[in-house]
C-alpha cells in the first residue's frame, strides 16, 4: 500500500509539481514516459514518489516517447489507469501512437508541456505541440497556471474514464511559464482527491481471460469511416461530461470552471481569445486598456477538443473587433484560433465582429503588456471603423520588417 | 526450466485458440507458428502483435481469429504494447486487483517489425526486463506491403525493392544475426526454429515461455508468395532450409551457453534450398553463381562458428 502524503493547505508549486502531485493522488496503475524538456520534472517528481513509498503501481521508464505512448496503451487496454507527459519533439514521436490510441478509445491521460518545434531547436514555450494535437482524436484541455494543471488532471481522469466518454485527455501547461513558476496551490487531501477521481473502472480488458478482447482490428472501407465517426460523435457529445465534471469539482472546491471563460465580457466591444498562460496577461493588459476608455474583454477556451463553438460564439456575440492570438507558426494560413473561432462566429448571423489574428511568442518569446495594450488598441480602432484598418494577420515582437498579412 | 513438453496426441486435443478462419494466404507457415506457440502450454495467454501478414489477415473487423487476449498497435511497437500489459499486470496484481493465474506475455512480428523498424523498442523491452516472449516470424521479407527486402532479406534474393536485372543479382548485403543480438541482450533464453522440427520447436517454445525474463524466439517462416513456391510445398521448404543449414536450429541460454539442437544426418548444398524458389532462380545464371558459392561458403563458416562455440560453451 502506498503511504499517504501530508499536504498543507496552500502549497507553493509549480505546474510541473502540481501535476505529480494529481496523477500520485489518482494512484495510477502504469506511467511509461521518458523525459523531455520543460515536462521532464513531471516524471521525476513521480519516481521520487515511487522511492519514497508514496506510490504502488508501476514506473517504466522506456527507451522513448512513442515507446512511452505504446506502452501506455497496451497497459490502458490491459484494463487500469494509466498517464504519461511529455512536449514537443516528444509529443511529435508519439503522434503516430496518438491516434491508435484513441481509436482504440483507451483513457489515458498526457501531461503536455507545451514547446516549440524544432528546426531550430529550441526548448521554450509556445503552442506547436499542442496544435499538432488537434485531430489525434483526444480530449485536449488548456489550464493557465499551476493551480489549474493540479484541478485538470484530476479531472481529466473523471472525464476520460466517464463510460459515455472512453476517450484519452490532453492536458496543455505552458512550458516554463507555467511548468517551472511555482505559486501558490491549494491541493486537496489524497483521500478527498482520489474519492473524487475514484477507483477506475474496466472495460473490454485485455486481463479478462474469461472475455478474450481483439484491441486494433483493421478496417477498410467498409467499418473504417463508422468508427472514427463513432469516435466524433462521442468527442462532441464529452461536452456535457466535461461540464459534468467542472461542476462536480467546483462543488468540492469552489474553483469553478467552464469550456469557455469570459473577462469583462459584460459590455465589452473588444476582445482578445487566447489560450494557456497569455489568457492572464491579457487580463491584465484589459483592466488598462479599459482605464484608457477602451472597453475591453478577454474569452479563453478550455477545452480545444471538442471545440465550444456555441459557446465562443456565445461569449463574443456583442463584440464589434476580435483579436485571435495563436502562439504556434500556422505556416501558410491564419492561426488556429483565428480560424476555429472565425467559423464559430459565422455560424452566428448576428456576429459582425471584425476579426483578426497575431502570431506571437514562438519559441518563448515574450508577450508583454505593451504589446497586448497595442492589440486592444488597434481593435478599438477597427470597431470604431467598422472595418479592418490593418492587416488580418500580423506577427506580434518580430525582429527586423514588419510581417503581415491578409 | 522443464522439460515436460505436450506430446502430438496432447497438442492435437488442446483448445483452439487461434481460428482456421483467417485470411493468410494457403501454405503459409505463419499459421502453423502461431498455432504452436499458443498450443504449447495450458493457462492464459495475452498477445501484443505487430502490423505484418499475420495483423492484416487475422483481426479483420468485425471479425477476430483469436480467442485469446489480442492487441496491435503499430507496426514497430508489438513488444512494448505487451510490455504495457505486464506492467499494468504487476501492478494490479500488487494492488490486489488481478486475481487468478499468472498469464504468459506473448509479442508477434514479422522480420520486418523485428529486424529493423521494431528493434529499438524490443532492444528497450529486453533492457528493462519485462517478463514476456517475442516471437519473430522470419520469412526473410515485407510480405504484407509486397515483398520488400529486409535486415533478414538473405544474400542474392530477388525482392521487390531489390529486383534481380540485367545488372543486378539481387539484395546486395547479408542477413543481420538477430539472435547473436537478442542472446547479447543478456536474455535468459534465445533460439532459433522452424516449424517443420516440430518437437524442437514445441519444447523451445514452452521453455521460452517458461523463462522468466524476456526470451527471444526466432521462428522460420515459409512464404508462399514472396519464396514463390506451390502452396504444398511449405513444410518441405523448411526442411530444405535447415537441412541446408541455411537455417540452423539452436539455441543459447543465458546469453552465452550455446546449444546445437538440430544436426542434419545428410547436410544438403545449398543449390538444392535456393533452386527451388522463385525468389533465388536468377542466381543459377552463370553471372550470378559466385553467390550461390558465396552463399554456400557463409552457411558453411556460420555451422563452424556454432559448432566450436557449442564445444566451448561460450
Ligand atoms: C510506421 C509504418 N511504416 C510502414 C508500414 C507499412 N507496413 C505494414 S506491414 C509492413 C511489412 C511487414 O513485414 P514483416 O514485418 O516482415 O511481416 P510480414 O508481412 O512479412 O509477415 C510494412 C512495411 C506501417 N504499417 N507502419
Ligand atoms: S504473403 Fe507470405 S507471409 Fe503473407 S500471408 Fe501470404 S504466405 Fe503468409
Amino acid at each position: 500500500m502506498a503511504s499517504k502524503y501530508e499536504l498543507s493547505k496552500i502549497e507553493v508549486w509549480d505546474g510541473n509539481m502540481a501535476a505529480s502531485h494529481a496523477l500520485r493522488q489518482a494512484q495510477i496503475d502504469v506511467v511509461a514516459a521518458y523525459p523531455i524538456t520543460p515536462s521532464t520534472p513531471i516524471v521525476q517528481n513521480y519516481g521520487k514518489f515511487l522511492s519514497d513509498g508514496y506510490i504502488d503501481g508501476e514506473f517504466v521508464m522506456v527507451e522513448s516517447e512513442h515507446a512511452a505512448m505504446s506502452a501506455c496503451v497496451g497497459a490502458a487496454a490491459a484494463g487500469g489507469r494509466v498517464a504519461t507527459a511529455t512536449s514537443s519533439q516528444g509529443f511529435a514521436l508519439m503522434i503516430e501512437v496518438m491516434y491508435q490510441a484513441s481509436g482504440m478509445r483507451v483513457p489515458i491521460v498526457l501531461n503536455l508541456v507545451n514547446r516549440a518545434l524544432a528546426a531550430p531547436l529550441n526548448v521554450n514555450g509556445d503552442h506547436s505541440d499542442m496544435y499538432l494535437s488537434r485531430d489525434c482524436g483526444w480530449i485536449n484541455l488548456c489550464t493557465y497556471n499551476p493551480q489549474e494543471a493540479y484541478d485538470f488532471n484530476l479531472m481529466a481522469f473523471r472525464i476520460s474514464e466517464d463510460m459515455r466518454v472512453r476517450i484519452p485527455t490532453i492536458v496543455n501547461q505552458d512550458g516554463f511559464i507555467c511548468s517551472h513558476t511555482a505559486q501558490n496551490v491549494q491541493p486537496l487531501s489524497d483521500d478527498e482527491a482520489y474519492a473524487f477521481v475514484g477507483e477506475y473502472k474496466t472495460k473490454n480488458a485485455l486481463l479478462d481471460f474469461s472475455k478474450p478482447a481483439t484491441y486494433g482490428a483493421q478496417t477498410e472501407e467498409d467499418w473504417h469511416f463508422e468508427h472514427k465517426a463513432q469516435l466524433h460523435h462521442d468527442l462532441m457529445n464529452s461536452v456535457g461530461v466535461i461540464e459534468e465534471v467542472f461542476e462536480e469539482f467546483a462543488k468540492l472546491t469552489g474553483r469553478k470552471y467552464s469550456l469557455v471563460e469570459s473577462y469583462d465580457m459584460s459590455d465589452a466591444e473588444v476582445a482578445i481569445v487566447a489560450l494557456g498562460t497569455t489568457v492572464e496577461s491579457a487580463r491584465v493588459a484589459a483592466k488598462s486598456a479599459r482605464e484608457k476608455g477602451i472597453r475591453a474583454g478577454v474569452v479563453s477556451i478550455r477545452s480545444l477538443r471538442p471545440f465550444p463553438y456555441k459557446q465562443v460564439a456565445e461569449a463574443l456575440q456583442n463584440c464589434k473587433a476580435v483579436a485571435m492570438l495563436d502562439r504556434s507558426l500556422p505556416a501558410g494560413a491564419m492561426g488556429m484560433l483565428f480560424n476555429e473561432v472565425g467559423v464559430a462566429l459565422l455560424q452566428n448571423a448576428q456576429n459582425k465582429a471584425i476579426l483578426s489574428n497575431y502570431i506571437y511568442g514562438l519559441g518563448g518569446r515574450d508577450m508583454t503588456q505593451e504589446a497586448l495594450l497595442n492589440i486592444y488598441h488597434e481593435l478599438n480602432e477597427n470597431a470604431k471603423a467598422g472595418k479592418l484598418t490593418h492587416e488580418t494577420q500580423q506577427f506580434v515582437g518580430l525582429r527586423g520588417k514588419k510581417m503581415a498579412f491578409n | 526450466m522443464t522439460k515436460d513438453v505436450k506430446n502430438l496426441k496432447q497438442f492435437s486435443k488442446s483448445a483452439e485458440k487461434f481460428e482456421g478462419a483467417n485470411l493468410l494466404c494457403p501454405g503459409c507457415a505463419h499459421g502453423m507458428i502461431i498455432r504452436e506457440v499458443l498450443n504449447s502450454v495450458d493457462g492464459h495467454i495475452l498477445i501484443g502483435n505487430s502490423t505484418g501478414c499475420i495483423e492484416v489477415s487475422t483481426a479483420v473487423y468485425p471479425y477476430t481469429s483469436w480467442d485469446v487476449p489480442w492487441i496491435h498497435i503499430g507496426f514497430e511497437n508489438g513488444s512494448t504494447a505487451v510490455a504495457g500489459a505486464e506492467a499494468m499486470y504487476k501492478a494490479l496484481k500488487r494492488k490486489g486487483k488481478y486475481q487468478g493465474e499468472k498469464p504468459r506475455f506473448v509479442a508477434f512480428g514479422g522480420d520486418g517489425a523485428t529486424y529493423d523498424i521494431g528493434f529499438q523498442w524490443i532492444s528497450g523491452c529486453f533492457e528493462r526486463g519485462h517478463d514476456f516472449t517475442y516471437v519473430c516470424f522470419d520469412n526473410e521479407v515485407y510480405a504484407n506491403t509486397g515483398g520488400q527486402r529486409s535486415g533478414s532479406t538473405p544474400l542474392g534474393s530477388s525482392t521487390s525493392t531489390t529486383p534481380a536485372g540485367r545488372v543486378s543479382y539481387g539484395k546486395k548485403e547479408k542477413k543481420k544475426d538477430l539472435l547473436a543480438i537478442m542472446a547479447a541482450h543478456g536474455s535468459p533464453y534465445v533460439a532459433q526454429v522452424a516449424p517443420n522440427k516440430w518437437k524442437d520447436m514445441n519444447k523451445k517454445i514452452k521453455t521460452a515461455l517458461d523463462t522468466e525474463g524476456p526470451t527471444f524466439i526466432n521462428a522460420l517462416s515459409a512464404c508462399t508468395t514472396e519464396w514463390r513456391f506451390d502452396c504444398n510445398n511449405t513444410v518441405e521448404m523448411m526442411d530444405l532450409a535447415v537441412d541446408s543449414l541455411v537455417f540452423p536450429l539452436y539455441e543459447i541460454v543465458n546469453g552465452h551457453e550455446l546449444r546445437i539442437t538440430y544436426r542434419p544426418k545428410n547436410i544438403i548444398p545449398v543449390r538444392d534450398y535456393l533452386g527451388v524458389q522463385g525468389r533465388f532462380k536468377h542466381l543459377f545464371k552463370p553471372e550470378n553463381e559466385h553467390i550461390i558459392e558465396q552463399i554456400q561458403k557463409d552457411v558453411d563458416k556460420k555451422w563452424e562458428m556454432l559448432q566450436k562455440r557449442e564445444e566451448a560453451g561460450v
